[in-house]
């Protein structure tokens, strides 16, 4: 059961990315871009995608399990520590400079493009390297 | 073009579906960066732990899509990505360590931290967005790119 589900959110995750365009670098650049040509694409991807959330949240907070028996995230978390800051900073820095998060990057693997593989291996890479070596 | 808010629309209430189906069956927050993280520390090995499984979905199902072929044309299988390797490693480490410092990405902090009106959350976004709109305009500055 909780495999289909995650076969089939993880499916509608990619399939919304892709026709978002969020799989497309110039898309995301060109939102970033506030200076120059200014794409507005990305608020309305933000926008569309926080709304079914917003409405989850609000039905899983009043419940003491999930739909199909398992437990509920735990709560929220509030504490603003460093690692949350500099993290954010360099995220920021390498979304701008390839116009790619995690999700597209994955999701643009479906595409078979030689450097977005590249890519996706220096994102595991720096993501080993925080948990495995640093140990953060 | 407005035609691309609109595609834009329809696939972030995809996204947004596809995240609210994961937390109200399975529990659990999609985050992209946080489900391959999962697989890399290795806790995909316990028991009702799924994430292997969504990454495939995540990359099997827009292949599908694209064989097909039902999509306008403004809607490209194209990444452009930068052919420039260095830059490419260098962004790649930093996506993958700022995601796994700051604990979560787009999709954790931006789309299910907003929603549940998280300060983290919130804040996050706020950082990498600030941090991105920054890199790009220095980086256009800098190689007089368009």
């Amino acid at each position: 059961m909780h495999k289909i589900i995650a076969l089939i959110s993880g499916g509608l995750f990619g399939i919304g990315l892709y026709i978002s365009q969020m799989t497309n670098t110039r898309k995301v650049q060109g939102w970033l871009d506030i200076f120059g040509d200014w794409d507005p694409t990305l608020t309305f991807v933000m926008g569309g995608a926080i709304i079914p959330m917003f409405f989850a949240w609000k039905i899983i907070n009043k419940r003491e399990k999930t739909f199909t028996g398992c437990a509920i995230p735990p709560r929220i978390s509030r504490e603003i520590n460093q690692p949350l800051i500099i993290g954010s900073v360099l995220f920021g820095v390498g979304w701008g400079l390839a116009g790619l998060c995690p999700g597209p990057a994955i999701a643009s693997l479906s595409f078979g493009e030689s450097n977005g593989v590249i890519f996706l291996i220096a994102m595991i890479s720096g993501m080993f390297f925080i948990s495995k070596v640093l140990k953060i | 073009m407005p035609i691309d808010w609109i595609n834009g629309l329809i696939g972030g209430i995809m996204i947004g579906t596809a995240a609210a189906m994961y937390l109200l069956m399975s529990g659990k927050v999609m985050g992209a960066s946080g489900i391959l993280g999962g697989i890399i520390d290795r806790t995909h090995k316990k028991p009702g732990n799924e994430n292997l499984i969504f990454i495939s979905g995540l990359i099997l199902f827009p292949a599908f899509f694209n064989f097909l072929g039902v999509l306008s044309s403004s809607v490209t299988a194209e990444t452009y990505l930068s052919g420039n390797f260095i830059l490419v490693i260098i962004a790649g480490l930093l996506v993958g360590s700022g995601t796994r410092l700051a604990g979560g990405c787009t999709s954790g902090h931006g789309v299910c931290g907003i929603s549940r009106l998280s300060v983290r959350g919130i804040l996050a976004t706020l950082i990498y967005i600030l941090f991105g709109i920054l890199t790009v305009v220095i980086f256009k500055y800098f190689t007089g790119l368009n």
